[in-house]
């Protein structure tokens, strides 16, 4: 049973790195709000974690959660400053203001 | 000491999109002097607003602006402009430049608690990734609302204040991909460099266009085939699309042309698979930057998984290529 449970979190952080307590949640409902990809939805005493996998990690929700329920990894995904960053050419994963200019 | 302690006069927009604005859309699209399409930071009035009108908030991306205001027509409003440095609300927010700090210290420049009695700004869905909603209502008073993900459904939004699910959804339809094809504009230049020094080299036009099209096929159809290619990995996406291209663009013409066939075929097209489908899997790659639903932890997978598969097939590609000749 807990091998079970190790698996699916070690499968689950290749995919992304979200998580969610749903004990310490307080039904604010701006996770809900503020997801893109309709990750989260409201529930009757606490939001529900309905699509996990379609979580792009940008962080609105652990921004705007007031009561720290929900933790991910965000910050630039720029293939390019990664490749760079694990070459150890850069410092850091950001090409720097100039870039990102989409 | 800050030059710009308060900024109280506002500027006055209209919901015109005039052909001069669409022109400069489309070249900061292509990338043409990119930093450049910004409007002034501050308050603007849309119409005639009044102390109760709504306050929307934007980046001062021109594009953004834009779309924000035509979608507010004949709405009496104030539109309050971040200095994003020209980059649009999701990209900005990623950053942090739309953020909880520039959106507090320009709601304090520009008084906006003297210019409304009402105590609510509307900000795009999109801004969330940079905003701390409850720190903004500590700090300034006012309370954020995120309207829809998209400006185009503000009318609707403005009739209940409330959205739908399907407003607060990102797609990536086809026409989402294909505005994003020219924001790798550099990339495309350095082709066209690469393709006529190789057309000057080789004395061989056919080579030029050959390698035109294979990068072209990592540049510009991969986005727009994006969601028919199979495999979830954008590198093995690049990988399936990069076969099949070099099987069109140098196996088939090598057989029909020139009559190729047997090992020699196999052989060149052993070199051909090693050297360009890493380029156009690399190319694809690259695309994950333009996505809306790619995520840090996948694509820093994929590097980790694929980018040693790559060099190691470039590499042994080129020494064939040595070999042969």
């Amino acid at each position: 049973m807990l091998m079970k449970i190790l698996q699916k979190t070690a499968k689950n952080k290749l995919i992304n790195t979200l998580e969610y307590k749903p004990e310490l949640c307080i039904n604010c409902g701006m996770c809900s709000t503020v997801c893109p990809h309709g990750v989260f939805q409201p529930g009757k005493d606490t939001a529900q974690m309905v699509r996990f996998e379609a979580c792009m990690e940008c962080g609105a929700c652990q921004l705007n959660c007031s009561v720290n329920a929900i933790k991910v990894e965000s910050g630039e995904g720029c293939a390019n400053a990664m490749i760079l960053a694990a070459l150890k050419i850069r410092k850091e994963a950001c090409c720097g203001e100039s870039c990102c200019e989409k | 000491m800050k030059t710009e302690d308060t900024q109280t006069e506002s500027y006055i927009c209209d919901s015109i999109i005039t052909s001069a604005n669409r022109w400069d859309h489309f070249l900061a699209r292509f990338g043409w002097r990119r930093s450049h399409h910004r409007v002034k930071p501050g308050l603007y009035k849309l119409g005639n607003p009044t102390q109760e009108s709504l306050v929307f908030v934007s980046a001062n991306y021109t594009l953004s602006f834009d779309v924000l205001r035509s979608s507010l027509k004949g709405i009496d409003c104030y539109i309050l402009v971040l200095d994003t440095k020209g980059i649009n609300v999701w990209c900005a927010a990623g950053k942090g430049t739309f953020g909880t700090d520039e959106l507090v210290h320009r709601i304090e420049m520009t008084k906006l608690s003297e210019v409304v009695k009402h105590r609510t700004i509307i900000l795009p869905q999109l801004g969330a990734p940079g905003v701390c909603a409850y720190e903004v209502r500590k700090r300034s008073g006012f309370k954020v609302e995120y309207g829809p993900v998209r400006a185009l459904d503000l009318p609707k939004y403005l009739e209940t204040r409330t959205a739908n699910a399907e407003m607060r959804r990102v797609r990536f339809n086809l026409k989402d991909r294909l505005v994003l094809i020219p924001v790798e504009n550099k990339a495309f230049l350095f082709i066209m460099i690469v393709v006529i020094f190789t057309g000057l080299f080789t004395q061989d036009i056919w080579k030029s266009l050959q390698i035109f099209g294979t990068l072209i096929t990592g540049l510009v159809l991969f986005p727009i085939l994006l969601p028919w290619i199979p495999t979830r990995d954008f590198t093995t996406k690049g990988f399936l699309l990069g076969g099949v291209a070099v099987i069109m663009i140098y196996s088939l013409p090598s057989y029909l042309m020139n009559g190729i066939v047997g090992g020699a075929l196999v052989f060149e097209t052993l070199i051909n698979m090693l050297i360009m489908t890493p380029v156009v899997a690399y190319l694809a790659l690259n695309f994950t930057g333009s996505t809306t639903f790619t995520s840090r932890t996948g694509v820093k997978r994929e590097i980790f998984k694929y980018i040693p598969i790559l060099a190691v097939m470039i590499i042994s590609g080129i020494v064939l290529s040595v070999i042969r000749s």
